[in-house]
C-alpha cells in the first residue's frame, strides 16, 4: 500500500487548484465560480455513474483533475458547454479504451471533440497565462512536483518540451530571427501547462521509453507544423488528440508494461 | 451569470440600436487614439480569412519623404487596393473610446427611494525618409515586382523578393533609408513566403485629389495567417510606440494568442474634477497599467456589437461604411420601403429602423510595444466571446440643495467617504498623488473631511417663515 501523498494525482490536484485561483484572482477573462462548480459535479456525477455501470469503485481524483484542466483550458461562450465538456471527458475514459486504458487524455478529448462539433460555442486561449517568466516558473515548478512523483513516466513533458524547443530555436535560425522570439514563444504559459499537465498523463502515452520519444516527436512536428503552416491556434490539442488514438500501435511495437496508478484499481 | 443577464436582456430587445439608453451613464467625454502622440491606428476586418486592412496615415512632413514598407500575404491586385476617408477611421475611433460618463444624485430629501449608496462600484507602418531615387533595376536584385499601380495620391508597388540583402539593396537604390537590423526582419518574412507592399506619394495625383491630408490606404486579401506585422516598426523607434487596433469582426472578440490580453482598468468612480482632464487623465492611467503590466501584455478597451453602445461615444457605424472598413459580409444596404397597406386595413404608420443590426462585432486593442517588449508580431485569433467591456470612468455628482431633512443630513454626512474613496481610486489609477488629488477636490468645494461636513440646521429653523 502507498501512502498517498506519493500519488501524483494530488500533486496535479493542487497545481490545478493554484492555477484556477491564480487566474480567478489576477487575471481578466478567468473562469467564473459557476465554470468551476459546473465542471466538477459533472464529472464526479459522470464518474460515479459510470463506475455503478462497470462495477468499479468511485475514485474522485481523476474526475477532479479532468475538470480542473477543463476550467483551465476551456473558454466558452454559454455556461451548459461545461457540463457537457465534462460529461464527454468522463464518457470518453469508459467507452474509448484500448487494453488496460483509455485512449485520450479526458480533457483533451472533450476540447478536441467540443472545438470541432461547436465551434461557435467554444474556443481555446493560447495566450491567456501571457510568456512571462515567472508565470513560466511557477507552471514549471508546479509541473515538477507532479511530475517527480509519477514513476517510470516522468520524462514525456521534457521529451514534448526539448523537441518544441529544439523546433523553436531551429526555425528561428532558419529565419534569422533573434533569439528572443523563441525564447518568447517558449516562456507561453499554455504550452507549458500543456506539457506539463496534459501530454504528461501517464495513462494515455506509450508505455516504453523509445515510444515515448517518437510520440512526443510526432505530436511536436504535428502540431508545429498546424500553427506555423496552418495558423491553427489550438494545434497542441489536436495534435496530442491524433497521436492518443495511435498510441496503441505504439504500444505494439514497443512493449513494455502499462502505467497503473500507484493504489490498485481497475478504472482510473 | 454576467452572460445569462445579457443574452436574457437581449431576447428582450431592449437593445435598440444606435440609441443611447443612459443605463451606463451620460456620456461626458472620450478618449480618442489622438491623445497618443503618433500612435498607430490600423482597422481589420476579417471573416471566413478574408481580410481587409485599414491603416491611418498621420504623416506630418515632406509628402516627398513618405514612404512604407509593409510585408502583405499575398500578392495584391490593382483592385484589393483602395484608399477611403479618415473619417471612417475617425468614427472608428471615436466609437470605441475609453469614455467619461457622469450621474447626477437624487435629491435625497425628496427620493423616496432614497438609499445610502455611499460608493457605488461604481502596424506600426515603416515611414522611411526617401534619399534619392534611381532606375529600377529589381531582377539584378533578385527581386521581382509582381504589380505597380497608382491608387488615389499612392505608387504602389507590390514585391516578392528571394533573398534579403537583394531586396534590401533594392530598398536602397529605391531611396528607403532602412533602420538598422531590417535586413534579417526581410529576410524573416521573405521565408514565411510575404510579399511586400510598398506606397509613396504620388504628388501629382495628390495635388489632384484636394486633400490637404494622406487619406488611409486600404488592402483585401485571403490568407489564413490572422496577425499584425509590428517588427519592421519596432526597428526604427525609439522607446515605446502606441498602436491601437480595431477589429471588425463576425462573431466575437478579437485576442492576441502570443501575448496576454489585459482588460483596461474600468467602472471606476472618480472625483467630478477629472472631467476637464480627462485626456490628461486617461493617458496616466493607461501608462500606469502598462507599466504594471510590465508592458507584456495587449490592452481590451472596447468590445461590443456594432449595433448598439450604452453610453455611445459616437453613433454606431452605418452598415454602408462598415462594409467600406472590409466587413464584406454585411450584406450591402438596401433602399428601405414601408410596407403597402392591405386593401381595407386601416393604414399603421410602423416605423422603420435605419438599417438591420449590423452582424459585426468590434474589439478595440490597445499595445505599448518596442522591439524587446514584443518581439514577435501580433498573433491574433476571433473568439466567440460576445460579451460587452468598455473602458468607462464615472463622476458623481452630489445633490446641491436644501439637505436639512434627515436623509439629507445623513448623505451629507457619507460624502467625505465618498470622495475619499474617489481621490484613492484616481491616485490608484493614474499614479497621481494622493495628497494634489484631495487639494483639488477640496478647491471644487468637494467634502473631504468629516469636519468640513455643516451641522445640521436647528429644527426650529424651518418652522416659522419670516418675511
Amino acid at each position: 500500500m502507498i501512502s498517498p501523498p506519493n500519488d501524483p494525482r494530488y500533486f496535479q490536484i493542487i497545481s490545478l487548484s493554484a492555477f484556477v485561483a491564480a487566474q480567478m484572482i489576477w487575471f481578466d477573462f478567468a473562469p467564473e465560480l459557476a465554470v468551476l462548480a459546473l465542471n466538477m459535479a459533472a464529472a464526479l456525477v459522470t464518474q460515479w455513474i459510470a463506475c455503478r455501470i462497470v462495477g468499479a469503485g468511485f475514485d474522485y481524483r481523476s474526475p477532479l483533475i479532468t475538470s480542473l484542466s477543463l476550467t483551465i483550458l476551456l473558454k466558452a461562450s454559454a455556461l451548459w458547454v461545461y457540463p457537457l465538456a465534462a460529461i464527454l471527458a468522463i464518457t470518453s475514459k469508459f467507452t474509448l479504451r484500448s487494453g488496460s486504458s483509455h485512449i485520450f487524455n479526458p480533457a483533451n478529448f472533450a476540447i478536441v471533440a467540443l472545438l470541432l462539433a461547436l465551434s461557435d460555442y467554444v474556443w481555446v486561449a493560447p495566450g491567456q497565462w501571457g510568456a512571462t517568466m515567472l508565470t513560466a516558473l511557477m507552471i514549471i515548478g508546479f509541473g515538477l512536483s507532479v511530475l517527480t512523483h509519477v514513476k517510470g513516466r516522468f520524462d514525456m513533458g521534457f521529451l514534448f518540451l526539448g523537441i518544441w524547443s529544439a523546433l523553436a530555436f531551429i526555425r528561428a535560425l532558419w529565419l534569422g530571427d533573434p533569439m528572443d522570439i523563441p525564447a518568447h514563444q517558449l516562456q507561453n504559459g499554455a504550452l507549458l501547462i500543456f506539457a506539463f499537465f496534459m501530454i504528461s498523463d501517464p495513462k494515455t502515452i506509450p508505455a516504453h521509453f523509445h515510444g515515448r520519444i517518437v510520440f512526443a516527436l510526432s505530436v511536436a512536428l504535428f502540431a508545429f507544423t498546424l500553427t506555423h503552416v496552418f495558423q491553427v491556434r489550438e494545434a497542441l490539442f489536436y495534435a496530442l488528440a491524433a497521436l492518443c488514438l495511435m498510441r496503441p500501435l505504439f504500444d505494439m511495437i514497443w512493449r513494455a508494461t502499462p502505467y497503473n496508478w500507484p493504489q490498485k484499481e481497475k478504472l482510473s | 451569470m454576467k452572460k445569462l443577464t445579457a443574452l436574457a436582456l437581449g431576447a428582450l430587445g431592449i437593445f435598440a440600436h444606435g440609441q443611447a439608453q443612459a443605463f451606463c451613464g451620460f456620456f461626458v467625454s472620450k478618449a480618442g487614439a489622438d491623445l497618443f502622440n503618433q500612435a498607430s491606428k490600423v482597422v481589420m476586418a476579417r471573416a471566413d480569412d478574408r481580410t481587409v486592412i485599414t491603416m491611418a496615415n498621420d504623416f506630418q512632413g515632406d509628402l516627398k519623404e513618405f514612404a512604407i514598407v509593409i510585408p502583405v500575404p499575398e500578392v495584391l491586385e490593382e483592385g484589393q487596393v483602395n484608399v477611403t476617408e479618415n473619417r471612417l477611421v475617425e468614427h472608428i475611433d471615436a466609437y470605441t473610446a475609453p469614455r467619461l460618463v457622469e450621474y447626477f444624485d437624487p435629491d435625497p430629501c425628496t427620493d423616496r427611494l432614497y438609499q445610502l449608496k455611499a460608493l457605488r462600484g461604481g502596424p506600426q507602418m515603416m515611414a522611411m525618409e526617401m534619399m534619392s531615387s534611381a532606375p529600377m533595376q529589381a531582377e539584378d536584385y533578385g527581386v521581382t515586382i509582381e504589380a505597380e499601380y497608382t491608387v488615389g495620391e499612392y505608387d504602389i508597388v507590390i514585391l516578392s523578393a528571394e533573398e534579403s540583402d537583394g531586396l534590401l539593396g533594392y530598398l536602397n537604390q529605391e531611396g528607403y533609408k532602412l533602420p538598422k537590423g531590417a535586413e534579417k526582419t526581410l529576410g524573416s518574412y521573405i521565408k514565411q513566403d510575404m510579399k511586400f507592399f510598398l506606397a509613396k506619394v504620388n504628388l501629382e495625383e495628390q495635388a489632384k485629389s484636394g486633400y490637404t491630408y494622406l487619406r488611409p490606404l486600404q488592402v483585401a486579401f485571403e490568407s489564413e495567417k490572422f496577425m499584425l506585422p509590428i517588427r519592421l516598426g519596432t526597428l526604427n523607434a525609439k522607446g515605446d510606440q502606441d498602436l491601437i487596433l480595431y477589429t471588425l469582426t463576425r462573431q466575437g472578440r478579437v485576442e492576441t494568442t502570443n501575448y496576454r490580453t489585459v482588460k483596461i482598468p474600468s467602472d471606476t468612480n472618480i472625483p467630478v474634477y477629472v472631467k476637464d482632464e480627462f485626456g490628461e487623465f486617461y493617458k496616466a492611467m493607461f501608462d500606469t497599467a502598462a507599466e504594471k503590466e510590465q508592458k507584456k501584455v495587449t490592452f481590451l478597451e472596447y468590445a461590443w456589437n456594432m449595433s448598439w453602445c450604452d453610453p455611445c461615444a459616437a453613433d454606431p457605424l452605418p452598415n454602408k461604411d462598415l462594409r467600406t472598413l472590409g466587413a464584406w459580409w454585411i450584406e450591402a444596404p438596401k433602399e428601405l420601403t414601408a410596407p403597402k397597406p392591405l386593401p381595407g386595413a386601416q393604414q399603421r404608420i410602423m416605423p422603420m429602423p435605419p438599417q438591420a443590426p449590423a452582424n459585426a462585432y468590434v474589439t478595440r486593442l490597445h499595445v505599448r510595444y518596442n522591439a524587446e517588449t514584443f518581439p514577435e508580431d501580433l498573433i491574433l485569433q476571433e473568439t466567440v466571446d460576445n460579451s460587452n467591456f468598455q473602458g468607462r470612468y464615472v463622476l458623481n455628482h452630489t445633490f446641491e440643495g436644501n439637505l436639512s431633512c434627515k436623509a439629507g443630513q445623513e448623505y451629507l454626512a457619507s460624502l467625505p467617504q465618498r470622495h475619499e474613496k474617489e481621490a484613492q481610486n484616481l491616485a490608484q489609477l493614474t499614479g497621481w498623488d494622493i495628497n494634489d488629488i484631495r487639494q483639488k477636490m477640496k478647491d471644487n468645494g468637494r467634502l473631504m473631511d468629516k469636519g468640513d461636513v455643516p451641522p445640521p440646521t436647528p429644527w426650529w429653523k424651518d418652522i416659522w417663515t419670516k418675511d
